[in-house]
Protein backbone atom coordinates (compact mmCIF):
# COMPACT_ATOMS: atom_id res chain seq x y z
CA UNK A 1 0.00 0.00 0.00
CA UNK A 2 3.00 2.14 1.16
CA UNK A 3 5.22 1.53 -1.84
CA UNK A 4 2.05 2.37 -4.18
CA UNK A 5 2.00 5.91 -3.14
CA UNK A 6 6.16 5.81 -3.94
CA UNK A 7 6.79 6.90 -0.23
CA UNK A 8 9.50 5.41 1.57
CA UNK A 9 8.67 6.65 5.53
CA UNK A 10 11.29 5.45 8.51
CA UNK A 11 9.83 3.12 11.10
CA UNK A 12 8.56 5.73 13.39
CA UNK A 13 7.09 8.08 10.95
CA UNK A 14 5.19 4.79 9.37
CA UNK A 15 4.11 3.98 12.76
CA UNK A 16 2.67 7.16 14.37
CA UNK A 17 1.70 8.87 11.42
CA UNK A 18 -0.05 6.28 9.33
CA UNK A 19 -0.47 2.91 11.46
CA UNK A 20 -1.99 4.72 14.42
CA UNK A 21 -4.31 7.26 12.69
CA UNK A 22 -5.84 4.73 10.33
CA UNK A 23 -5.70 2.52 13.43
CA UNK A 24 -8.04 4.99 15.48
CA UNK A 25 -10.47 5.23 12.50
CA UNK A 26 -10.61 1.32 12.07
CA UNK A 27 -11.83 1.41 15.37
CA UNK A 28 -14.07 4.19 15.93
CA UNK A 29 -15.67 4.24 12.21
CA UNK A 30 -17.16 1.04 12.40
CA UNK A 31 -18.34 1.70 16.08
CA UNK A 32 -20.04 5.17 15.08
CA UNK A 33 -21.69 2.94 12.01
CA UNK A 34 -23.27 0.03 13.82
CA UNK A 35 -24.01 3.03 16.66
CA UNK A 36 -26.34 4.83 14.22
CA UNK A 37 -27.11 2.10 12.07
CA UNK A 38 -28.67 -0.64 14.39
CA UNK A 39 -28.44 1.07 17.80
CA UNK A 40 -30.24 3.61 16.48
CA UNK A 41 -32.38 2.86 13.10
CA UNK A 42 -32.44 -0.47 12.90
CA UNK A 43 -34.15 -1.39 16.65
CA UNK A 44 -36.71 1.87 15.66
CA UNK A 45 -37.77 0.32 12.69
CA UNK A 46 -37.86 -3.34 14.35
CA UNK A 47 -40.33 -1.51 17.35
CA UNK A 48 -42.21 0.25 14.33
CA UNK A 49 -40.88 4.19 15.32
CA UNK A 50 -38.45 6.20 13.58
CA UNK A 51 -35.53 6.36 15.83
CA UNK A 52 -33.36 9.87 16.03
CA UNK A 53 -34.81 12.38 12.79
CA UNK A 54 -33.53 15.62 13.93
CA UNK A 55 -30.13 16.39 14.21
CA UNK A 56 -28.88 16.10 10.20
CA UNK A 57 -30.34 13.96 7.84
CA UNK A 58 -32.16 11.23 8.77
CA UNK A 59 -31.01 11.66 12.55
CA UNK A 60 -26.89 11.30 10.86
CA UNK A 61 -25.64 13.62 13.27
CA UNK A 62 -27.19 12.46 16.36
CA UNK A 63 -24.45 10.44 17.55
CA UNK A 64 -22.05 13.55 17.46
CA UNK A 65 -24.51 15.44 19.66
CA UNK A 66 -24.44 12.38 22.19
CA UNK A 67 -20.77 12.46 22.43
CA UNK A 68 -20.60 16.38 22.55
CA UNK A 69 -23.10 15.85 25.64
CA UNK A 70 -21.22 13.06 27.40
CA UNK A 71 -17.93 15.07 27.28
CA UNK A 72 -19.34 18.48 28.68
CA UNK A 73 -20.80 16.32 31.62
CA UNK A 74 -19.08 15.78 35.38
CA UNK A 75 -16.90 13.35 35.67
CA UNK A 76 -18.17 12.28 39.08
CA UNK A 77 -16.49 9.44 41.39
CA UNK A 78 -18.16 7.90 44.13
CA UNK A 79 -16.81 8.94 47.47
CA UNK A 80 -15.89 5.88 48.89
CA UNK A 81 -14.43 4.53 45.14
CA UNK A 82 -10.73 3.25 44.69
CA UNK A 83 -10.20 6.53 42.58
CA UNK A 84 -6.86 4.96 40.50
CA UNK A 85 -9.07 1.89 40.03
CA UNK A 86 -11.83 3.50 38.82
CA UNK A 87 -9.96 6.00 37.03
CA UNK A 88 -8.28 3.47 34.40
CA UNK A 89 -10.65 0.90 34.24
CA UNK A 90 -11.97 1.82 31.16
CA UNK A 91 -8.62 2.85 29.66
CA UNK A 92 -7.90 -1.19 29.99
CA UNK A 93 -11.62 -2.02 28.51
CA UNK A 94 -10.23 0.10 25.52
CA UNK A 95 -6.72 -0.95 25.29
CA UNK A 96 -8.01 -4.88 24.68
CA UNK A 97 -9.99 -3.63 21.48
CA UNK A 98 -7.18 -1.34 20.17
CA UNK A 99 -4.98 -4.11 20.45
CA UNK A 100 -7.31 -6.39 18.47
CA UNK A 101 -7.62 -4.43 15.57
CA UNK A 102 -3.74 -4.71 14.95
CA UNK A 103 -4.15 -8.10 13.88
CA UNK A 104 -7.33 -7.40 11.35
CA UNK A 105 -5.67 -7.46 7.24
CA UNK A 106 -7.73 -5.01 4.84
CA UNK A 107 -6.09 -6.20 2.02
CA UNK A 108 -2.39 -8.08 0.65
CA UNK A 109 -0.18 -5.21 1.88
CA UNK A 110 -3.09 -3.06 3.51
CA UNK A 111 -2.10 -4.62 6.66
CA UNK A 112 -0.57 -3.44 10.12
CA UNK A 113 1.81 -6.11 11.56
CA UNK A 114 1.68 -9.66 9.96
CA UNK A 115 1.93 -11.45 12.89
CA UNK A 116 2.71 -15.30 13.15
CA UNK A 117 0.12 -16.38 15.15
CA UNK A 118 -2.24 -13.47 15.17
CA UNK A 119 -5.42 -15.15 15.83
CA UNK A 120 -3.65 -16.30 18.71
CA UNK A 121 -2.94 -13.11 20.03
CA UNK A 122 -6.40 -11.71 19.03
CA UNK A 123 -7.69 -14.77 21.39
CA UNK A 124 -5.37 -13.24 24.32
CA UNK A 125 -6.01 -9.51 24.28
CA UNK A 126 -9.16 -10.38 24.01
CA UNK A 127 -9.60 -12.01 26.97
CA UNK A 128 -7.66 -8.56 28.95
CA UNK A 129 -10.85 -6.84 29.07
CA UNK A 130 -12.10 -9.03 31.69
CA UNK A 131 -9.74 -7.43 33.95
CA UNK A 132 -11.23 -4.00 33.42
CA UNK A 133 -14.05 -4.72 34.10
CA UNK A 134 -13.49 -6.32 37.42
CA UNK A 135 -11.82 -3.42 38.38
CA UNK A 136 -15.15 -1.26 37.42
CA UNK A 137 -16.97 -3.62 39.46
CA UNK A 138 -14.69 -3.67 42.38
CA UNK A 139 -13.61 -0.43 42.88
CA UNK A 140 -17.35 1.26 42.48
CA UNK A 141 -17.70 0.61 46.13
CA UNK A 142 -21.08 -0.50 45.37
CA UNK A 143 -22.45 -3.80 45.83
CA UNK A 144 -24.16 -3.47 42.24
CA UNK A 145 -21.50 -2.80 40.11
CA UNK A 146 -19.32 -5.79 42.05
CA UNK A 147 -22.40 -7.97 41.51
CA UNK A 148 -22.11 -7.27 37.62
CA UNK A 149 -18.13 -7.51 37.54
CA UNK A 150 -18.19 -10.92 39.03
CA UNK A 151 -21.27 -12.10 36.78
CA UNK A 152 -19.45 -10.40 34.01
CA UNK A 153 -15.89 -12.59 34.74
CA UNK A 154 -17.69 -15.53 35.18
CA UNK A 155 -19.74 -15.07 31.75
CA UNK A 156 -16.08 -14.75 30.18
CA UNK A 157 -14.31 -16.99 31.22
CA UNK A 158 -17.25 -19.53 30.27
CA UNK A 159 -16.83 -18.44 26.75
CA UNK A 160 -14.19 -17.74 25.87
CA UNK A 161 -13.22 -21.67 26.04
CA UNK A 162 -15.63 -22.11 23.15
CA UNK A 163 -14.63 -19.01 21.28
CA UNK A 164 -11.17 -20.63 20.80
CA UNK A 165 -12.06 -23.87 20.20
CA UNK A 166 -14.44 -22.39 17.38
CA UNK A 167 -10.98 -21.22 15.99
CA UNK A 168 -9.18 -23.89 16.22
CA UNK A 169 -11.13 -25.57 13.84
CA UNK A 170 -10.31 -22.50 11.04
CA UNK A 171 -6.96 -23.25 12.09
CA UNK A 172 -6.20 -26.60 11.33
CA UNK A 173 -8.32 -26.11 7.56
CA UNK A 174 -6.60 -23.55 6.77
CA UNK A 175 -3.17 -24.84 8.36
CA UNK A 176 -2.04 -21.42 10.12
CA UNK A 177 -2.85 -19.06 13.26
CA UNK A 178 -1.36 -15.87 10.15
CA UNK A 179 -4.98 -13.79 9.42
CA UNK A 180 -3.50 -13.27 6.24
CA UNK A 181 -3.08 -17.14 5.94
CA UNK A 182 -6.47 -18.14 6.72
CA UNK A 183 -8.07 -15.09 3.73
CA UNK A 184 -5.44 -16.94 1.20
CA UNK A 185 -6.50 -20.23 2.12
CA UNK A 186 -10.32 -19.89 1.76
CA UNK A 187 -9.40 -17.43 -1.37
CA UNK A 188 -7.23 -20.28 -2.95
CA UNK A 189 -8.92 -23.42 -1.37
CA UNK A 190 -11.55 -25.74 -3.01
CA UNK A 191 -14.44 -27.59 -1.90
CA UNK A 192 -14.98 -31.25 -2.93
CA UNK A 193 -12.80 -29.96 -5.94
CA UNK A 194 -14.57 -27.35 -6.81
CA UNK A 195 -12.85 -23.79 -6.38
CA UNK A 196 -14.90 -21.17 -8.19
CA UNK A 197 -15.80 -19.35 -5.14
CA UNK A 198 -12.49 -20.41 -2.79
CA UNK A 199 -13.00 -22.39 -0.08
CA UNK A 200 -15.06 -19.37 2.23
CA UNK A 201 -15.12 -21.24 5.68
CA UNK A 202 -18.47 -20.89 6.42
CA UNK A 203 -19.64 -23.29 4.06
CA UNK A 204 -16.53 -25.72 5.83
CA UNK A 205 -17.15 -24.65 9.28
CA UNK A 206 -20.42 -24.18 9.82
CA UNK A 207 -20.85 -25.01 13.01
CA UNK A 208 -17.61 -23.19 14.08
CA UNK A 209 -19.38 -20.39 13.02
CA UNK A 210 -22.22 -21.49 14.98
CA UNK A 211 -20.12 -21.44 18.14
CA UNK A 212 -17.82 -18.29 17.01
CA UNK A 213 -21.12 -15.93 16.78
CA UNK A 214 -23.22 -17.31 20.58
CA UNK A 215 -19.62 -17.16 22.31
CA UNK A 216 -18.71 -13.45 20.79
CA UNK A 217 -22.40 -12.30 21.74
CA UNK A 218 -21.46 -13.75 25.36
CA UNK A 219 -18.48 -12.02 25.09
CA UNK A 220 -20.16 -8.78 23.83
CA UNK A 221 -22.07 -9.19 26.96
CA UNK A 222 -25.04 -7.93 24.19
CA UNK A 223 -28.43 -9.18 24.98
CA UNK A 224 -29.57 -12.18 25.25
CA UNK A 225 -26.58 -12.25 27.52
CA UNK A 226 -26.38 -9.13 29.36
CA UNK A 227 -26.56 -10.49 32.82
CA UNK A 228 -23.91 -8.20 33.69
CA UNK A 229 -25.37 -4.99 32.74
CA UNK A 230 -29.28 -6.22 33.72
CA UNK A 231 -31.13 -2.98 34.03
CA UNK A 232 -33.98 -4.67 35.63
CA UNK A 233 -31.95 -6.37 38.58
CA UNK A 234 -28.22 -4.84 39.21
CA UNK A 235 -28.99 -0.84 37.57
CA UNK A 236 -26.82 -0.93 34.85
CA UNK A 237 -24.32 -3.52 36.76
CA UNK A 238 -20.46 -2.46 36.50
CA UNK A 239 -21.07 0.94 34.80
CA UNK A 240 -23.71 1.89 37.63
CA UNK A 241 -21.41 4.67 38.61
CA UNK A 242 -19.94 5.62 35.84
CA UNK A 243 -20.77 8.93 33.95
CA UNK A 244 -19.91 11.55 31.68
CA UNK A 245 -16.23 11.06 29.69
CA UNK A 246 -15.30 7.74 31.42
CA UNK A 247 -18.96 6.68 30.48
CA UNK A 248 -18.44 7.47 26.91
CA UNK A 249 -15.20 5.20 27.00
CA UNK A 250 -17.08 2.19 28.13
CA UNK A 251 -20.01 2.54 25.14
CA UNK A 252 -16.99 3.32 22.75
CA UNK A 253 -15.59 0.29 23.93
CA UNK A 254 -18.55 -2.33 24.25
CA UNK A 255 -19.38 -0.85 19.92
CA UNK A 256 -15.86 -0.79 19.07
CA UNK A 257 -15.66 -4.46 19.96
CA UNK A 258 -18.72 -5.34 18.43
CA UNK A 259 -17.06 -4.37 15.20
CA UNK A 260 -13.65 -5.49 15.81
CA UNK A 261 -15.07 -9.22 16.67
CA UNK A 262 -17.39 -8.74 13.54
CA UNK A 263 -14.40 -7.79 11.56
CA UNK A 264 -12.57 -11.01 12.94
CA UNK A 265 -15.41 -13.52 12.15
CA UNK A 266 -15.61 -12.04 8.62
CA UNK A 267 -11.83 -12.72 8.34
CA UNK A 268 -11.82 -16.00 10.09
CA UNK A 269 -15.25 -17.84 8.19
CA UNK A 270 -16.25 -15.18 5.28
CA UNK A 271 -13.13 -14.61 3.25
CA UNK A 272 -11.78 -11.57 4.61
CA UNK A 273 -11.12 -8.93 2.31
CA UNK A 274 -11.02 -11.42 -0.51
CA UNK A 275 -14.06 -11.77 -3.08
CA UNK A 276 -14.53 -14.32 -5.70
CA UNK A 277 -13.47 -13.77 -9.33
CA UNK A 278 -10.78 -11.59 -8.87
CA UNK A 279 -7.25 -12.74 -8.52
CA UNK A 280 -5.94 -12.48 -4.70
CA UNK A 281 -2.15 -11.41 -5.12
CA UNK A 282 -3.94 -8.59 -7.42
CA UNK A 283 -2.89 -4.97 -6.60
CA UNK A 284 -6.56 -4.08 -6.82
CA UNK A 285 -7.45 -5.52 -3.37
CA UNK A 286 -5.15 -2.79 -1.53
CA UNK A 287 -8.21 -0.23 -2.70
CA UNK A 288 -11.15 -2.44 -2.40
CA UNK A 289 -10.02 -4.70 0.35
CA UNK A 290 -10.75 -2.72 3.00
CA UNK A 291 -14.40 -1.63 1.12
CA UNK A 292 -14.97 -5.50 0.56
CA UNK A 293 -13.89 -5.94 4.82
CA UNK A 294 -15.88 -2.93 5.79
CA UNK A 295 -19.05 -4.19 4.41
CA UNK A 296 -18.78 -8.03 5.04
CA UNK A 297 -18.23 -6.84 8.79
CA UNK A 298 -21.15 -4.58 9.20
CA UNK A 299 -23.26 -7.75 7.76
CA UNK A 300 -21.84 -9.74 10.54
CA UNK A 301 -22.63 -6.96 13.20
CA UNK A 302 -26.26 -6.70 12.10
CA UNK A 303 -26.76 -10.64 12.91
CA UNK A 304 -25.25 -9.48 16.56
CA UNK A 305 -27.55 -6.76 16.91
CA UNK A 306 -30.55 -8.33 15.30
CA UNK A 307 -29.97 -10.94 18.29
CA UNK A 308 -29.89 -8.64 20.97
CA UNK A 309 -32.91 -6.66 19.64
CA UNK A 310 -34.68 -9.98 19.30
CA UNK A 311 -34.75 -12.25 22.06
CA UNK A 312 -35.31 -12.08 25.93
CA UNK A 313 -32.16 -12.85 28.38
CA UNK A 314 -31.21 -15.88 29.51
CA UNK A 315 -30.80 -16.51 33.40
CA UNK A 316 -27.25 -16.86 35.00
CA UNK A 317 -27.85 -20.78 34.89
CA UNK A 318 -29.08 -20.96 31.62
CA UNK A 319 -26.12 -19.05 30.44
CA UNK A 320 -23.37 -21.21 32.22
CA UNK A 321 -24.87 -24.39 31.35
CA UNK A 322 -25.02 -23.27 27.55
CA UNK A 323 -21.76 -22.63 27.66
CA UNK A 324 -20.15 -25.84 29.55
CA UNK A 325 -22.42 -28.75 28.55
CA UNK A 326 -23.50 -27.63 25.38
CA UNK A 327 -21.03 -25.40 23.27
CA UNK A 328 -17.86 -27.01 24.95
CA UNK A 329 -18.59 -30.49 24.25
CA UNK A 330 -20.06 -29.47 20.28
CA UNK A 331 -16.60 -27.46 19.80
CA UNK A 332 -14.56 -30.43 20.66
CA UNK A 333 -16.35 -32.84 18.53
CA UNK A 334 -16.03 -30.67 16.49
CA UNK A 335 -12.07 -29.77 16.13
CA UNK A 336 -11.69 -33.93 16.32
CA UNK A 337 -14.07 -33.79 13.03
CA UNK A 338 -12.22 -31.57 11.55
CA UNK A 339 -9.15 -32.72 12.79
CA UNK A 340 -10.33 -36.64 10.84
CA UNK A 341 -11.01 -35.20 7.62
CA UNK A 342 -8.25 -33.05 6.83
CA UNK A 343 -5.88 -35.54 6.69
CA UNK A 344 -8.25 -38.12 5.25
CA UNK A 345 -9.63 -35.81 2.14
CA UNK B 1 23.56 0.11 22.89
CA UNK B 2 20.46 -0.80 20.66
CA UNK B 3 16.82 -0.34 21.03
CA UNK B 4 16.09 -3.85 22.34
CA UNK B 5 18.26 -3.13 24.83
CA UNK B 6 16.46 0.12 26.12
CA UNK B 7 13.10 -1.31 26.05
CA UNK B 8 14.24 -4.31 27.99
CA UNK B 9 15.54 -2.27 30.73
CA UNK B 10 12.65 -0.05 30.74
CA UNK B 11 10.50 -3.33 30.53
CA UNK B 12 12.81 -4.58 33.54
CA UNK B 13 12.04 -1.98 35.83
CA UNK B 14 8.65 -1.55 35.49
CA UNK B 15 9.03 -5.30 36.10
CA UNK B 16 10.76 -4.50 39.66
CA UNK B 17 9.38 -2.21 40.84
CA UNK B 18 5.82 -3.66 40.43
CA UNK B 19 6.54 -7.06 41.81
CA UNK B 20 7.78 -4.74 44.59
CA UNK B 21 3.94 -3.43 45.37
CA UNK B 22 3.00 -6.93 44.74
CA UNK B 23 4.10 -7.24 48.02
CA UNK B 24 4.25 -4.77 49.94
CA UNK B 25 0.67 -3.10 49.28
CA UNK B 26 -1.78 -3.75 52.11
CA UNK B 27 -4.53 -3.89 49.47
CA UNK B 28 -5.24 -7.82 48.33
CA UNK B 29 -7.07 -6.47 44.90
CA UNK B 30 -4.50 -4.05 44.66
CA UNK B 31 -1.58 -6.82 44.76
CA UNK B 32 -3.50 -8.89 42.40
CA UNK B 33 -3.31 -5.53 39.90
CA UNK B 34 0.41 -5.01 40.22
CA UNK B 35 0.63 -8.84 39.52
CA UNK B 36 -0.88 -8.02 36.32
CA UNK B 37 2.09 -5.82 35.15
CA UNK B 38 4.64 -8.15 36.25
CA UNK B 39 3.46 -10.25 33.92
CA UNK B 40 2.73 -8.26 31.57
CA UNK B 41 6.58 -7.52 31.87
CA UNK B 42 7.37 -10.86 31.15
CA UNK B 43 4.84 -11.33 27.75
CA UNK B 44 6.86 -8.01 26.47
CA UNK B 45 10.00 -9.57 27.17
CA UNK B 46 9.00 -12.49 25.74
CA UNK B 47 8.09 -10.77 22.65
CA UNK B 48 11.41 -8.33 22.73
CA UNK B 49 13.43 -11.44 21.88
CA UNK B 50 10.94 -12.63 19.12
CA UNK B 51 9.30 -15.71 21.23
CA UNK B 52 5.87 -14.50 19.69
CA UNK B 53 4.29 -17.50 20.33
CA UNK B 54 5.58 -17.61 23.93
CA UNK B 55 4.64 -14.44 24.58
CA UNK B 56 1.26 -14.82 23.26
CA UNK B 57 0.84 -17.56 25.24
CA UNK B 58 1.93 -15.59 28.73
CA UNK B 59 -1.10 -13.16 28.13
CA UNK B 60 -3.74 -15.72 27.41
CA UNK B 61 -2.31 -18.12 30.34
CA UNK B 62 -1.39 -15.66 33.05
CA UNK B 63 -2.96 -12.65 32.43
CA UNK B 64 -6.19 -13.66 30.81
CA UNK B 65 -6.91 -16.50 32.75
CA UNK B 66 -4.98 -16.98 36.59
CA UNK B 67 -5.26 -13.28 37.20
CA UNK B 68 -8.66 -13.44 36.04
CA UNK B 69 -9.62 -16.29 38.29
CA UNK B 70 -7.60 -15.16 41.17
CA UNK B 71 -9.50 -11.53 41.29
CA UNK B 72 -13.03 -13.60 41.01
CA UNK B 73 -11.78 -15.56 43.86
CA UNK B 74 -10.64 -12.40 45.78
CA UNK B 75 -14.09 -10.32 45.46
CA UNK B 76 -16.42 -13.42 46.16
CA UNK B 77 -15.05 -13.76 49.35
CA UNK B 78 -13.24 -10.51 50.81
CA UNK B 79 -12.63 -7.34 48.66
CA UNK B 80 -12.49 -4.20 50.93
CA UNK B 81 -11.82 -0.89 49.35
CA UNK B 82 -8.77 0.21 51.19
CA UNK B 83 -5.86 -0.52 53.61
CA UNK B 84 -6.34 -3.77 55.31
CA UNK B 85 -4.90 -4.61 58.11
CA UNK B 86 -2.78 -7.87 59.38
CA UNK B 87 -2.15 -8.43 55.58
CA UNK B 88 1.40 -8.94 55.23
CA UNK B 89 3.30 -12.10 56.70
CA UNK B 90 4.89 -10.87 60.16
CA UNK B 91 7.64 -13.51 59.48
CA UNK B 92 9.90 -12.00 57.07
CA UNK B 93 13.40 -13.69 58.20
CA UNK B 94 12.53 -17.03 56.27
CA UNK B 95 11.25 -16.24 52.81
CA UNK B 96 13.94 -13.22 52.87
CA UNK B 97 16.48 -16.47 53.24
CA UNK B 98 14.52 -18.23 50.82
CA UNK B 99 14.64 -15.38 48.14
CA UNK B 100 18.14 -14.40 48.48
CA UNK B 101 19.23 -18.17 48.06
CA UNK B 102 16.89 -18.28 44.76
CA UNK B 103 18.72 -15.34 43.37
CA UNK B 104 21.76 -16.80 43.78
CA UNK B 105 21.58 -19.92 42.58
CA UNK B 106 19.65 -18.50 40.00
CA UNK B 107 22.00 -15.69 38.85
CA UNK B 108 24.87 -18.42 39.09
CA UNK B 109 23.77 -20.89 36.53
CA UNK B 110 22.81 -18.48 33.98
CA UNK B 111 25.92 -16.60 34.21
CA UNK B 112 28.05 -20.21 34.58
CA UNK B 113 26.10 -21.49 31.42
CA UNK B 114 25.65 -17.93 29.23
CA UNK B 115 29.18 -16.24 30.20
CA UNK B 116 30.61 -15.35 27.04
CA UNK B 117 28.14 -17.13 24.82
CA UNK B 118 26.30 -15.98 22.33
CA UNK B 119 22.63 -16.80 21.63
CA UNK B 120 22.29 -18.04 17.53
CA UNK B 121 20.39 -15.61 15.50
CA UNK B 122 17.59 -18.60 14.29
CA UNK B 123 16.63 -19.30 17.55
CA UNK B 124 12.73 -20.94 17.73
CA UNK B 125 10.25 -18.18 17.16
CA UNK B 126 7.14 -19.34 15.07
CA UNK B 127 4.43 -21.30 15.63
CA UNK B 128 5.12 -24.25 13.64
CA UNK B 129 8.46 -24.64 14.69
CA UNK B 130 7.50 -24.73 18.50
CA UNK B 131 5.01 -27.39 17.62
CA UNK B 132 7.48 -29.21 15.58
CA UNK B 133 9.76 -29.24 18.62
CA UNK B 134 6.64 -30.09 20.91
CA UNK B 135 5.48 -33.00 18.90
CA UNK B 136 8.89 -34.64 18.04
CA UNK B 137 11.97 -34.00 20.39
CA UNK B 138 9.68 -33.09 23.53
CA UNK B 139 6.70 -35.50 23.40
CA UNK B 140 7.44 -37.39 26.65
CA UNK B 141 7.37 -34.60 28.47
CA UNK B 142 4.34 -32.79 26.49
CA UNK B 143 2.38 -36.07 27.59
CA UNK B 144 3.15 -36.01 31.51
CA UNK B 145 2.36 -32.79 32.03
CA UNK B 146 -1.10 -33.53 30.01
CA UNK B 147 -1.73 -36.52 32.10
CA UNK B 148 -0.79 -33.78 35.12
CA UNK B 149 -3.22 -31.22 34.11
CA UNK B 150 -5.84 -34.01 33.23
CA UNK B 151 -5.42 -35.08 36.74
CA UNK B 152 -5.34 -32.13 38.41
CA UNK B 153 -8.33 -31.57 36.30
CA UNK B 154 -10.54 -34.53 37.70
CA UNK B 155 -9.12 -34.12 40.84
CA UNK B 156 -10.95 -30.86 40.90
CA UNK B 157 -13.94 -31.78 39.83
CA UNK B 158 -14.44 -34.44 42.41
CA UNK B 159 -13.65 -31.89 45.24
CA UNK B 160 -16.14 -29.50 44.01
CA UNK B 161 -18.63 -32.04 43.30
CA UNK B 162 -21.40 -32.45 45.94
CA UNK B 163 -22.43 -35.66 46.97
CA UNK B 164 -25.68 -36.65 45.54
CA UNK B 165 -27.90 -38.82 48.10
Amino acid sequence: MIELLALNPSWWQETFLIKVPIGLLAVLLPAGTIVYLYLFKAISFMQSRLGPMEAGPYGSLQLLAEVGKWIQKEDIFPSKADKFVFAAAPFVVLMSTFLLVVVIPAGPDALFVDLDAGIYLAMAVSSVSVIGILMAGWSSANKYSLLGGIRAAGQLIAYELPLILAVVGVVIQAGTMNMQGIVLAQAEGEILGWGGIGNPFILTQFIGFFIFMIAVQAELTQAPFDMPVAESELVTGYLTEYSGIRFLLFFIGEFASAGVFSAIAAVLFFGGWYVPGIDAGSQVFNVIGPLVLATKTMLIAFLIFWFRFTFPRFREDQLQRLAWKFLIPLSLANIAITGVLKVAV
Amino acid sequence: MVAQNVFFAILALLMIVSALKVVTTNNIVHAALWLVLVLAGVAGQFLLLGAEFVGVTQILVYIGAVIVLLLFGVMLTKASIGDEENINMPNRVLPAVIGTLMFAVMSYSIIDSYRGKELPKETVTNAAMVSDSIFSDYIIPFEAVSVLLLAALIGAVVIARKEVA
